[in-house]
C-alpha cells in the first residue's frame, strides 16, 4: 500500500517563558493508506503532540509532515484550516460535541464548510448516523445521549466529510468497557469496510489491539514497532 | 442548519443572562431616546422659527418693555411688510403646579395671525376674538388637555400684572404642521393695556416685543440694523434679531442643563457597552474549547470572529430595536404629561438613527476583545481549556 502519512524528522519544542521543553525529537513515521495505527506510550511521551502535528492543528518546530502528497508544515493558518476540513476527521477523548446542537446538527457542522446543498448534507448526515447506529437519535442533544452514543456522534462528525485520515485521541478513554468495545468495533469497521486510514492514540493495550500497527512513544522518541 | 442558527442557539444557551443583557440594552436605548428627545424638543422653537420674521426687544433685557409708539416707526422701514407685538403675561391657572403652566401672551388681534401664518383660526372665531376685548384664542392641545369650549371663561391669577383676570374663549387655533406650538393662549393686548393702568402702570402703552415680518429674508440684517439705528438714542434702545436667534437665546439660557442631558445620554451608552462586553467576554471564555473544536473541524478564525460578533450584534440589535419601539409610547406619554413645557415632543429621525447606530456600535465594540482573543488562540491551547 502507498504511504499516506509521512512524518519526516519532526522535532517539536514548546516554549514556556524562557524555558524550552522538547516534546518530540527527530521523529520519523510512515503510515500506509488504509492502515489502522495505534500510538501508545506513557503520559508525557508526546503521542498527543504527534497526533496534533499529523492532524494539522499544531506545527512542528522542524521537519516535515506530508499527507497525501501535501507538506502541511508549510501551509499557513487559513490554508491549513481548509486542508483540515477536507482531509482530517478528529475524534476527541471527551467527544467535544456542541451542547446546543442536536446530534444531526453536530454531524452537519463540518459540512457547512463545503458547497453541498442542504439536501445533500441531509443525505450525508443521515447516512453516517445510520452507519454509527444512531439514526433514531438524530434530534437528541448531547446531554440526552450516553457517553458511548456521544462518541459515536463524534465519529459520525469526523467521517461525514469523508476525510483522508481519521484521527482518534484516546477515543475510548472516557468510556466504560462496553461502550469502548462498541467504539473500537466501529473504528475497525470504518477501517475495513470503508478503507479509512486511522491513527489512534491510546493508553489502553486492549484498545490498541484493534489496530493493525502499534507504535510506542517514550520521552519523545519512537521506541519499537 | 447554518451559522445564523448556531448564533441563535448560542444566544439561547444562557437565556436569563442573554435576556437581561438585551433588556439592559433596551432600557439604555429607551433612556437615550427619551433624553435625546428632551434635548431636541427643548430647542424645537429654534427649528420651527421663520426665516422672514424678526424680533425686536429691549437692548438690555427681554423683561424690559418697549414703547408702543415704536410700532409706526418700524412699519415705515423699507422691507418691513407687517409689524405685530406681544407681551408675556404669565399668571397662574388653577394652581402653581408645573403641569398647569402654559404660555399666556397678550397680542395684537389684528395682526398676530398674519405674521404667524403657521397657525390657523376659523374666520368666524377670529372675528369674534377681534370684537371682544377680554376674549382669547387657545391652542388645540390646551383644548384637548383642559376641555375648553367656545364661551368658557378661563380664570387666571396675575403676578406680573396683579389681579384676577378672566378670559373668554373665542376660538381655537391649530398648527399647519406638527412642529407648531399648540399650547399657547393669546388674548387682546388692549385688554392688558387697559387694566395695566390700574395694576401695572409701568407697562401701560408698552409692549414686550415686536414681531416684524419682512418680505425678503435676505434683507434681515439690513432691516435689523435699521430698526436698532432708529432707537439708538432712545431711552429704550432695541435689539433686533432673527426669530431663530431670539429663540436660540432662550435655549442657551438652559445650555448647561441640555449639555448635561446630552452627556448623560452618552454615558448610558457607555455603561451598556460595558455590560454587553462583559456578557460576551464571559460567553466567549466559556466556549474557548468549543471554538478550538470548530477550528479543528476546519472553521477559520474569521468564522469564530463572526460567531462572537454575530451573537453580540444579535443581542444589541434586538435590544436596541425593542428599546426604540418602546421609546415611541414612552415619549408620547411623557409629551402628553408635559405638553405645555414641550409643545412638540416627538422622537426625531436623527434620534432613531443615533439610537440604532449606537446599538450596532455597542454590539461591534463589545465583541472586539473576545473575538480578537478567540481568533488568536491556538487550537492546542483551546483544547486544553476545561469547561
Amino acid at each position: 500500500m502507498a504511504t499516506l502519512v509521512e512524518v519526516k524528522n519532526v522535532t517539536k519544542v514548546y516554549h514556556r517563558d524562557t524555558l524550552e521543553i522538547p516534546v518530540l525529537q527527530n521523529i520519523s513515521l510512515d503510515v500506509p493508506e488504509g492502515e489502522f495505527l495505534a500510538l501508545m506510550g506513557p503520559s508525557g511521551s508526546g503521542k498527543t503532540t504527534l497526533l496534533n502535528l499529523i492532524s494539522g492543528i499544531d506545527q512542528p518546530t522542524s521537519g516535515a509532515i506530508v499527507i497525501a502528497g501535501t507538506d502541511i508544515s508549510r501551509l499557513n493558518e487559513s490554508a491549513l484550516a481548509k486542508w483540515r476540513s477536507r482531509n482530517i476527521g478528529f475524534v476527541f477523548q471527551f467527544y467535544n460535541l456542541l451542547p446546543v446542537l442536536t446530534a444531526y446538527e453536530n454531524v452537519e457542522l463540518p459540512l457547512l464548510l463545503t458547497n453541498l446543498t442542504k439536501k445533500e448534507r441531509k443525505e450525508r448526515v443521515e447516512m453516517v448516523l445510520k452507519v454509527v447506529g444512531l439514526d433514531d437519535r438524530m434530534e437528541h442533544y448531547p446531554k440526552q445521549l450516553s457517553g458511548g452514543q456521544q462518541q459515536r456522534v463524534a465519529i459520525a462528525r469526523a467521517v461525514v466529510t469523508d476525510p483522508t485520515v481519521l484521527i482518534g485521541d484516546e477515543p475510548t478513554g472516557d468510556l466504560d468497557r462496553k461502550s469502548a468495545e462498541e467504539i473500537l468495533t466501529l473504528l475497525e469497521r470504518l477501517n475495513k469496510e470503508f478503507k479509512k486510514t486511522i491513527i489512534m492514540v491510546t493508553h489502553d493495550p486492549h484498545a490498541a489491539q484493534s489496530a493493525r500497527i502499534i507504535r510506542h512513544l517514550d520521552k519523545g522518541e519512537l521506541t519499537a514497532n | 442548519m447554518n451559522v445564523l442558527k448556531l448564533i441563535y442557539k448560542n444566544f439561547l444557551r444562557h437565556k436569563l443572562r442573554s435576556l437581561l443583557t438585551m433588556l439592559g440594552i433596551a432600557v439604555a436605548v429607551l433612556a437615550f431616546g427619551l433624553l435625546r428627545t428632551v434635548v431636541t424638543s427643548w430647542s424645537y422653537g429654534v427649528e420651527a422659527s421663520s426665516a422672514n420674521r424678526l424680533i425686536t426687544r429691549h437692548a438690555v433685557s427681554f423683561i424690559f418693555p418697549l414703547p408702543y409708539s415704536y410700532r409706526s416707526q418700524i412699519e415705515a422701514i423699507p422691507g418691513v411688510t407687517k409689524v405685530s407685538f406681544a407681551n408675556w403675561f404669565q399668571g397662574t391657572f388653577k394652581d402653581q403646579r408645573f403641569e398647569n403652566f402654559f404660555p399666556r401672551v397678550a397680542v395684537d388681534p389684528e395682526t398676530i395671525f398674519d405674521v404667524y401664518t403657521e397657525y390657523t383660526v376659523p374666520q368666524e372665531q377670529l372675528t369674534n376674538f377681534k370684537k371682544q376685548r377680554n376674549s382669547c384664542i387657545v391652542g388645540k392641545k390646551l383644548v384637548e388637555k383642559y376641555g375648553f369650549k367656545i364661551g368658557d371663561i378661563i380664570n387666571v391669577t396675575g403676578d406680573i400684572y396683579p389681579g384676577e383676570w378672566q378670559f373668554v374663549v373665542a376660538g381655537v387655533y391649530s398648527g399647519k404642521d406638527k412642529s407648531a406650538d399648540e399650547t399657547q393662549m393669546f388674548f387682546q393686548w388692549e385688554y392688558l393695556n387697559e387694566r395695566s393702568r390700574q395694576v401695572a402702570s409701568w407697562a401701560t402703552d408698552h409692549v414686550g416685543w415686536y414681531i416684524i415680518q419682512i418680505g425678503n429674508m435676505n434683507e434681515a440684517p439690513a432691516v435689523s440694523e435699521a430698526v436698532d439705528a432708529i432707537f439708538a438714542n432712545s431711552a429704550a434702545k432695541t435689539k433686533t434679531e432673527t426669530e431663530k436667534a431670539f429663540q436660540q437665546s432662550f435655549v442657551s439660557l438652559s445650555g448647561a442643563i441640555i449639555t448635561s442631558l446630552e452627556l448623560v445620554s452618552y454615558v448610558i451608552i457607555g455603561i451598556i457597552l460595558m455590560v454587553l462586553a462583559n456578557t460576551i467576554i464571559m460567553s466567549a471564555r466559556e466556549r474557548i474549547r468549543e471554538y478550538a473544536v470548530l477550528k479543528t473541524l476546519g472553521f477559520t478564525s474569521f468564522h469564530i470572529v463572526g460567531l462572537i460578533a454575530g451573537e453580540s450584534l444579535f443581542i444589541s440589535m434586538i435590544g436596541g430595536t425593542v428599546g426604540l419601539l418602546l421609546t415611541f409610547p414612552i415619549c408620547q406619554g411623557f409629551g402628553a404629561q408635559f405638553s405645555t413645557l414641550f409643545p412638540v415632543f416627538k422622537v426625531a429621525v436623527s434620534t432613531m438613527v443615533m439610537a440604532m447606530s449606537f446599538a450596532v456600535l455597542v454590539g461591534v465594540v463589545a465583541a472586539i476583545f473576545p473575538a480578537y482573543r478567540s481568533a488568536r488562540m491556538t487550537i492546542v491551547d483551546g483544547l486544553r481549556q476545561i469547561g
